[in-house]
């Protein structure tokens, strides 16, 4: 075999992420030295990223199933039953270490890879949606950086033509250094039209379609493995460039081939390129195949093999076809014009064999490959300091704002304030199915022919996940839980993106593992699998690592689609009811970050069995068009709730809340009005319907409460604070808008 | 069976299946017609729908004006048949030298997807015949280059001509720069061919033709198209 075998410097392998442990281990498993593509192949696929070394042992707690479930993780993405025919099909991926170096690019092509995971299984893709992360927007890099990360995603899903319907954004001075981009991609198919990536037959053609071969993206998978530095800046090639309109072009033809009868298995080719794409098509159908690297259509001359398997070039996918109808399938993509080529075969050998100008260039087993990377099981430790800071009581703190300050100060906050900037470049309608879009708690898109449909939405809590990951990873499930009951869903299942520093740090390692554990908790008690997944770790810049931010996306069913308010008020008159806990607390909320610049003390209370039954009164009570509004606490509390509910009728309120009892602490009410615990809902009602409302509260055994009514011009909580509804609605409206503008001028 | 109504597919289009449902929903049998094929398939009514045609690379509907079929929707025009351009099919248009003008990248230098108000100019179209001279129409925009130029001398004469279909305007039918999403000038979101039988908007009608999805005003002009044709 040529080129030669060598032996990689200590450079060498570091630049491939691998350790000499590894190198020696692929020495051991392979009985010989590999050559250099060997070696990138196997560093390739032994990274974190594509090998989840390090998560893998962890993620085995979550639980996967259920009766709705078609297909769980390990595929490109997870499929629930929708009834009927028709399949979900959805997953969320991050794209951070790229949009950190090359904002448009990197977010353009996260949404290219979560769209290409979709309608790699014969889904077309009917949303997306995103989770952010930024530093503070009062830093122009930082706003720069947000600007340019919105435009890519918009680049991207504008052109394809599929609506971004829903998402989140966060700033946070934590993530200056590590922006987060999450991008979530749900689609429909038919269940006869389902795809595997899966390659079968021995002697069936292989087939690579879409774009053409390039230098782009060489070792994006051991980059995203490894911490940025300040030289990250000179990794920019490592970066891809999206090209969306290709995509959409590969989109159509994809789909017109799910269900052919001569597609065998289909793959898109992501990190790691081909060498990822190949190796787990084969090793899924327990084959081996073999490529002729000669065959594949390169973007320029001299390329080596070595740069073709590792090649991370956009908008490609791997196919394979049953031999002798090769020609069925090339003619769809000759008819969208695109370039389809035979580049080798399915062998019997569970191996990938590389030939170039006649020779073969490499051979690596696919046990070793695939399955050979040594897990990783990194010591953890919970730091004394997350000790300490749970030990403080934020109530007992002075405030640092008073009430009616603190309140407005929430409002105008870029994290509760309007998120029109961000989703007004967006097209959140195109393919006519949008009924509730961004902006709202979950977004709602009807299924056509059906009067069903379904609800989406995208949730982290970095705040709470700082103090206690666990919690703070429930915490997020349960967002995503109310956010769909505000919509009248019942959740389906989620998927989730772990993103995280620097696991071999002791810490991030511990908050990874307490995260998983939430997260399988809260999925078993609430009773929502945890379909497809995606952890990004090694989020740290020069050491400087990003909170633990887990995100969570949740697909529910809505039983009957109707136009609703949603979170607005909508009548003078109206009763305003409160749903779930009551209590003061103000640890990890979006006010004392704003006021003290850190979160400290216990995290936000949960209580899982209670959130469950306040989700299922709220989903029942907004299904059955009982509530004319219904919005979830969360990011601010309750006063935040209230006055977005306000704002968005343009109507006020005035509501009552218990006033402290003897020896209360001095921050009572700021923890009554912005304390965040999990399970509060507000809702109006029509005090017609009010007897409806009690009586699902009562057989759901969700705690409620009337506490006050709509109308009036002022946001009042009686006897306590009262705002003018005009001052919320403005801070509300120019809370992006504000720094935004200044950016541009 | 309804009447045929052709929608242009190009490698790019992506409101090809929401133009479809809107013609069914008005009563119509949609029909896709593929870029590279010269072939109508009896279409009484054609509408080139929005997307990116060929990537709007070089610029917005540049290469599409040269498909095969686009010489057969100019001879359908030609003859008087109802053409209706949306967007991207708006942008075509414009370049295939149907209608006058162009469409500029919009003033804010950023993507705009948004619900907007129309006040409807003129019924002098098969697409506003009924609607009512001055109603305001409530349909959504998504574009990138949307702002509508012409020259002084040509805007004169199309406002003159009254080939000024639509205009961005308040919700009560006001006009103002508040209400222009684009900074086209005249405020114009849609203008007519001579003969008044092509119209091309910017914003989509497709998406307007059920209360379920906000609003049911886009609906009016397919049905108005529909009728004519019905009764001719």
């Amino acid at each position: 075999m040529s080129p030669a075998p060598l032996t990689p410097t200590a450079s060498e392998l570091r630049e491939l992420a691998l350790t000499e442990a590894e190198y020696r281990r692929a020495l051991d498993l392979l009985g010989r030295a590999p050559n250099r593509l060997e070696l990138g192949m196997l560093g390739a696929l032994w990274s974190e990223h594509c090998s989840y070394k390090t998560s893998r042992p962890l993620l085995s707690r979550l639980g996967s199933t259920g009766p709705q479930v078609v297909v769980g993780p390990g595929e490109n993405a997870g499929v629930v039953d929708l009834g009927g025919d028709l399949l979900c099909c959805f997953k969320i991926e991050s794209h951070n270490h790229p949009s950190a170096i090359e904002p448009v690019q990197g977010a353009a092509t996260g949404v290219g890879g979560i769209l290409r995971d979709v309608f790699a299984m014969g889904a077309r893709p009917v949303a997306i949606l995103d989770a952010l992360r930024f530093g503070d927007l009062g830093d122009a890099s930082q706003r720069h950086r947000f600007a340019k990360v919105v435009e890519g995603v918009g680049f991207y899903g504008n052109c394809v033509g599929v609506p971004t319907v829903g998402g989140e954004t966060y700033f946070d001075p934590a993530y200056a250094g590590n922006c987060l981009v999450n991008a979530m991609c749900v689609g429909l198919a038919r269940r006869d039209q389902l795809l595997h990536a899966v390659a079968r037959g021995v002697g069936n053609p292989v087939l690579l379609v879409g774009a053409d071969t390039g230098r782009d993206g060489i070792h994006g998978a051991t980059f995203a493995s490894v911490q940025l530095d300040e030289q990250a800046e000179g990794r920019r090639p490592a970066v891809q460039v999206g090209n969306p309109f290709l995509e959409k072009c590969l989109l159509e033809a994809c789909l017109e081939l799910a269900g052919h009868p001569a597609v065998i298995g289909l793959q898109d080719c992501g990190a790691a390129g081909l060498t990822s794409s190949c190796a787990e098509m084969a090793q899924r159908g327990g084959v081996g195949i073999a490529l002729d690297l000669d065959k594949v259509a390169r973007r320029e001359s001299g390329m080596t093999p070595y740069e073709v398997m590792l090649s991370e070039s956009q908008e490609r996918m791997v196919l394979v076809v049953e031999r002798g109808r090769e020609s069925e399938v090339r003619a769809v993509f000759d008819r969208w014009e695109l370039r389809s080529d035979v580049i080798g075969k399915v062998i019997a050998d569970p191996e990938l064999r590389l030939s170039s100008a006649g020779e073969e260039v490499a051979r690596l087993p696919l046990e070793v490959l695939v399955d050979g990377f040594m897990p990783r099981h990194p010591p953890r430790s919970r730091p004394a300091e997350v000790a300490a800071r749970l030990e403080a009581d934020p109530l007992a703190l002075e405030p640092r704002w008073p009430l009616e300050e603190s309140w407005l100060r929430l409002l105008a906050s870029p994290n509760c304030g309007d998120t029109a900037w961000i989703y007004r470049q967006y097209d959140h309608q195109v393919g006519d199915d949008t009924v509730a879009g961004p902006g709202g708690d979950a977004a709602v898109l009807r299924l056509r022919g059906r009067p069903d449909g379904l609800a989406l939405t995208v949730d982290g809590a970095h705040r709470s996940a700082v103090l206690d990951p666990r919690r703070g990873t429930q915490l997020a499930v349960a967002e995503a839980l109310r956010n769909l009951a505000c919509a009248g869903a019942e959740p389906l299942a989620l998927t989730n993106c772990l993103n995280f520093g620097d696991p071999d740090q002791e810490e991030v390692m511990w908050q990874l593992d307490e995260a998983v554990a939430g997260l399988a908790e809260a999925a078993r008690e609430l009773g929502v699998p945890v379909v497809s997944g995606n952890v990004s770790l090694y989020n740290d810049l020069s050491g400087a690592g990003i909170p633990p931010t887990p995100v969570v996306g949740m697909v529910g069913r809505v039983e009957q689609v109707r136009r609703s308010p949603g979170a607005a008020f909508s009548r003078s008159g109206d009763l305003v009811y409160l749903l779930g806990p009551e209590g003061a607390e103000l640890g990890g909320s979006e006010l004392q970050r704003l006021a003290q610049g850190e979160v400290l003390g216990p995290p936000p209370a949960l209580d899982l069995g209670l959130e469950l039954r306040v989700a299922r009164a709220v989903a029942a009570a907004v299904g059955g068009a009982i509530a004319r509004s219904a919005h979830d606490s969360s990011l601010g509390g309750r006063a935040v709730t209230l006055a977005e509910s306000c704002v968005a009728g343009g109507l006020g309120a005035e509501v009552e809340l218990p006033s402290p009892g003897p020896g209360s602490p001095r921050g009572w009410w700021w923890g009554v009005l912005f304390g965040e615990t999990s399970g509060r809902y507000l809702l109006s009602v029509d005090p017609g319907s009010e007897a409806e409302l009690v009586g699902i509260c009562r057989r759901e055994g969700a705690p409620h409460r009337l506490v006050g009514t709509v109308g009036g011009e002022a946001i009042s909580i009686r006897g306590v604070v009262s705002i003018p509804l005009a001052a919320a609605a403005a801070a509300r409206a120019g809370s992006l808008e504000g720094p935004m503008a200044a950016a541009l001028t | 069976m309804g009447l045929r109504c052709g929608i242009a597919v190009f490698p790019g289009t992506w409101s090809e299946r929401d133009c479809a449902h809107a013609v069914e929903l008005a009563g119509g049998e949609p029909v896709m017609l593929w870029h590279a094929e010269r072939d109508l398939k009896g279409s009484d009514l054609v509408i080139l729908p929005g997307g990116f045609a060929h990537g709007d690379y070089l610029r917005a509907g540049a290469i599409a004006r040269f498909a095969p079929l686009m010489a057969a929707v100019e001879g359908h025009a030609a003859a008087g048949g109802p053409v209706l351009g949306i967007c991207n099919g708006f942008q075509i248009l414009c370049e295939a030298g149907l209608l006058p003008g162009a469409l500029l990248r919009n003033s804010c230098l950023q993507f705009r997807c948004q619900s907007t108000h129309l006040r409807v100019e003129t019924d002098a179209s098969p697409f506003l015949s009924g609607l009512g001279v001055g109603r305001v129409l409530e349909i959504p925009i998504s574009h990138g280059e949307g702002r509508y130029y012409a020259p002084p001398e040509q805007l004169a004469q199309l406002e003159a001509a009254g080939r000024v279909a639509l205009r961005y305007c308040g919700p009560g039918g006001e006009l103002g720069d508040a209400h222009n999403p684009n900074g086209s000038l005249h405020h114009i979101a849609g203008v007519l061919n001579a003969a008044g039988n092509v119209l091309g908007m910017m914003p989509h009608p497709e998406r307007a033709c059920e209360p379920l999805l906000g609003s049911a005003d886009g609906l009016p002009l397919f049905q108005a198209a529909l009728r004519q044709l019905a009764r001719a």
